[in-house]
């Protein structure tokens, strides 16, 4: 990674959205000594509105706090898609949940990935770790931040006693990315 | 942990919870608040913390309460904060205005979203600049500082408890809940590397003890609850012993120095930033989350090869007015982005007298500039 490198999340709240965003911006800052900005948005709503998680990653100083064009945009709601879908970088990875979101054509001059971390969250029994898993995928897929840095910044984030298990769905949406890219 | 006070080390946090911790790390013993969209963050840490700490952390019935009992603790000998967004800063004003007048040292953060009235909760503004300034009833000195990152946010909550001990005031850390939500990497130094100034407590005999004594510029020692003093202490207007005395001539000392005691020390208390003042044209006068897009539009002008400069205001009040009044004798132009309908553009071209052109660039809140925004605008003198 070069220069300045803008990572959107969105999805609505519940998802866990904007935890992802902060885990990823203190991989950056505290564990790459990246600069790093993680700014959210948010309606009023506790849960079901529609949120965004951005995060501006650069070696300089980031001035300018807010993700103008993501080069990673991630999106975990329908209708992310439709509020976010089109604020992606020309020739920028989207990322997408594909049960939960699904494309009318495919966009064109993007590289799109599709991965089922809610899914693979249900399948090892807890919901709530989906924007782990997405987390790992986003790792294996986004090329923004290393493994290792974002695996301690998992687990400095979340409650303790549960570091096991958000360790193994995140290793699963890592693999996950990776056999992507095979 | 050695030094539960202070939280060495690096930490990803965002811009409440640093206010929080700057609170900590200068000593603060007592909060008292009621929560408020987007200031929560700074009780809910405070409401974790100060318990660790050995404080008390109290959830008032609203903000006219918890303006009350922040005074109270302040004099009952605790440093005391409380923190709020524009509709409970509203509710604070008859209190601050009695901190003002009975000299009582605390810390006021106010994370400003748009307003007016319930505005825009979740949503940033920079419109209660005027309200901190001007916002209780009477004349009164006011301190506004305002951060434009969580390390500010750290920093400036530190240095706002050390103005409001030395000039014996109510202090504002006037953020915007851009800055109060965004997190970055903050660094909390080591003890030995802060500026933590400590009460400055009553030591004179107590018959000659005056704890309102204004023959200096700066307020004397106080004297807390159960030192001994017998002090009283009173919103209206009193005399050196701090005794009720309703006339002209009391009330001309009492305002005066209560007025003076910011105004003729201005020039100590002002804090900015500047970038390219030597050859600027054009400056950018900017503060909180606006200065950062301010920076990148200069940064980015300047590097064109064209001569623009920044302000930042770092003290919103007192105003930097010598700095834009000799400015303003050589630039063509300041350009003013804030998210209001015209607050600190108007205290530019006030301090400007007609010298230079003032073009305020307003949002109404909810939103920030962008910086070509920025630099379309100064294209425009240049």
């Amino acid at each position: 990674m070069k220069g300045k490198y803008e990572v959107r999340l969105a999805g609505f709240g519940g998802q866990g959205i904007i935890l992802a965003g902060h885990i990823l911006g203190k991989a950056a800052s505290l564990f790459e000594k990246k600069n790093a900005v993680f700014t959210q948005s948010y309606g009023p709503e506790a849960r079901g509105g529609s949120c965004s998680a951005d995060v501006v990653i650069s070696d300089e100083t980031i001035h300018y706090p807010k993700v103008i064009e993501p080069d990673v945009l991630v999106l975990m709601s329908q209708g992310a898609l439709g509020t976010y879908g089109n604020s992606i970088k020309d020739g920028g990875i989207l990322i997408l949940d594909e049960d939960l979101v699904s494309l009318m054509e495919e966009p064109s001059g993007l590289t799109v990935y599709r991965a089922p971390a809610t899914r693979i969250a249900e399948e090892m029994g807890k919901r709530i770790v989906a924007n782990i898993v997405m987390l790992g995928a986003v790792t294996a897929l986004g090329g923004v931040v290393g493994y290792e840095s974002m695996k301690k910044a998992v687990t400095d984030s979340i409650p303790a006693g549960t570091e096991d298990f958000n360790i193994s769905a995140f290793d699963k949406g890592y693999e996950y990315g990776k056999s992507l890219l095979s | 942990m050695a030094d539960r006070d202070l939280l060495v080390g690096e930490h990803f946090i965002h811009g409440d919870a640093a206010c929080a911790e700057g609170a900590i790390a200068s000593g603060c013993l007592f909060f008292a608040g009621y929560p408020i969209t987007p200031a929560t963050e700074v009780a809910e840490r405070m409401a974790r913390r100060l318990p660790e700490v050995g404080g008390v952390y109290i959830q008032m019935e609203d903000e006219i309460a918890s303006m009350a009992a922040i005074l109270g603790a302040s004099w009952g000998g605790a440093k005391s904060m409380t923190a709020t967004s524009g509709p409970g800063f509203s509710l604070m004003m008859e209190n601050i205005g009695l901190g003002m007048m009975t000299e009582t040292p605390c810390v006021v953060v106010n994370i400003q979203r748009g307003g007016p009235s319930t505005g825009l909760p979740t949503l940033v503004g920079q419109a209660d600049v005027m309200q901190a300034r001007w916002g209780s009833h009477g004349d009164y000195g006011c301190i506004a500082l305002a951060p434009a990152s969580p390390q500010e946010c750290f920093d400036l909550t530190i240095k706002a408890f050390n103005l409001s001990e030395t000039y014996r005031q109510p202090v504002f850390v006037l953020a915007d809940e851009v800055v109060g939500h965004m997190t970055e990497k903050v660094i909390i130094p080591k003890r030995e590397k802060l500026h933590i100034l400590a009460r400055s407590l009553a030591k004179a005999p107590k018959q000659d003890y005056l704890p309102f004594d204004s023959s200096g510029l700066l307020p004397p020692p106080m004297a807390i609850a159960g030192q001994g003093y017998h002090v009283h202490v009173t919103g209206l207007t009193h005399d050196e012993r701090g005794y009720p005395v309703i006339t002209a001539e009391v009330q001309e000392r009492n305002v005066r120095h209560i007025v003076d005691k910011v105004r003729k020390n201005a020039q100590r208390i002002i804090e900015v930033d500047t970038v390219g003042l030597e050859d600027a044209e054009v400056v950018v006068v900017a503060y909180g989350c606006t200065s950062r897009v301010a920076r990148q539009a200069v940064e980015n002008l300047r590097q064109k090869g064209f001569k623009v400069g920044l302000v930042k205001l770092i003290t919103i009040w007192p105003f930097p007015s010598n700095l834009i009044r000799d400015l303003s004798k050589r630039v063509k132009a300041f350009i003013v982005p804030e998210i209001n309908y015209g607050q600190i553009a108007y205290e530019v071209e006030r301090t400007a007298q007609g010298d230079a052109e003032v073009l305020l660039m307003a949002l109404m809140g909810g939103s920030i500039h962008t910086p070509s925004e920025i630099e379309e605008a100064v294209g425009e003198y240049l």
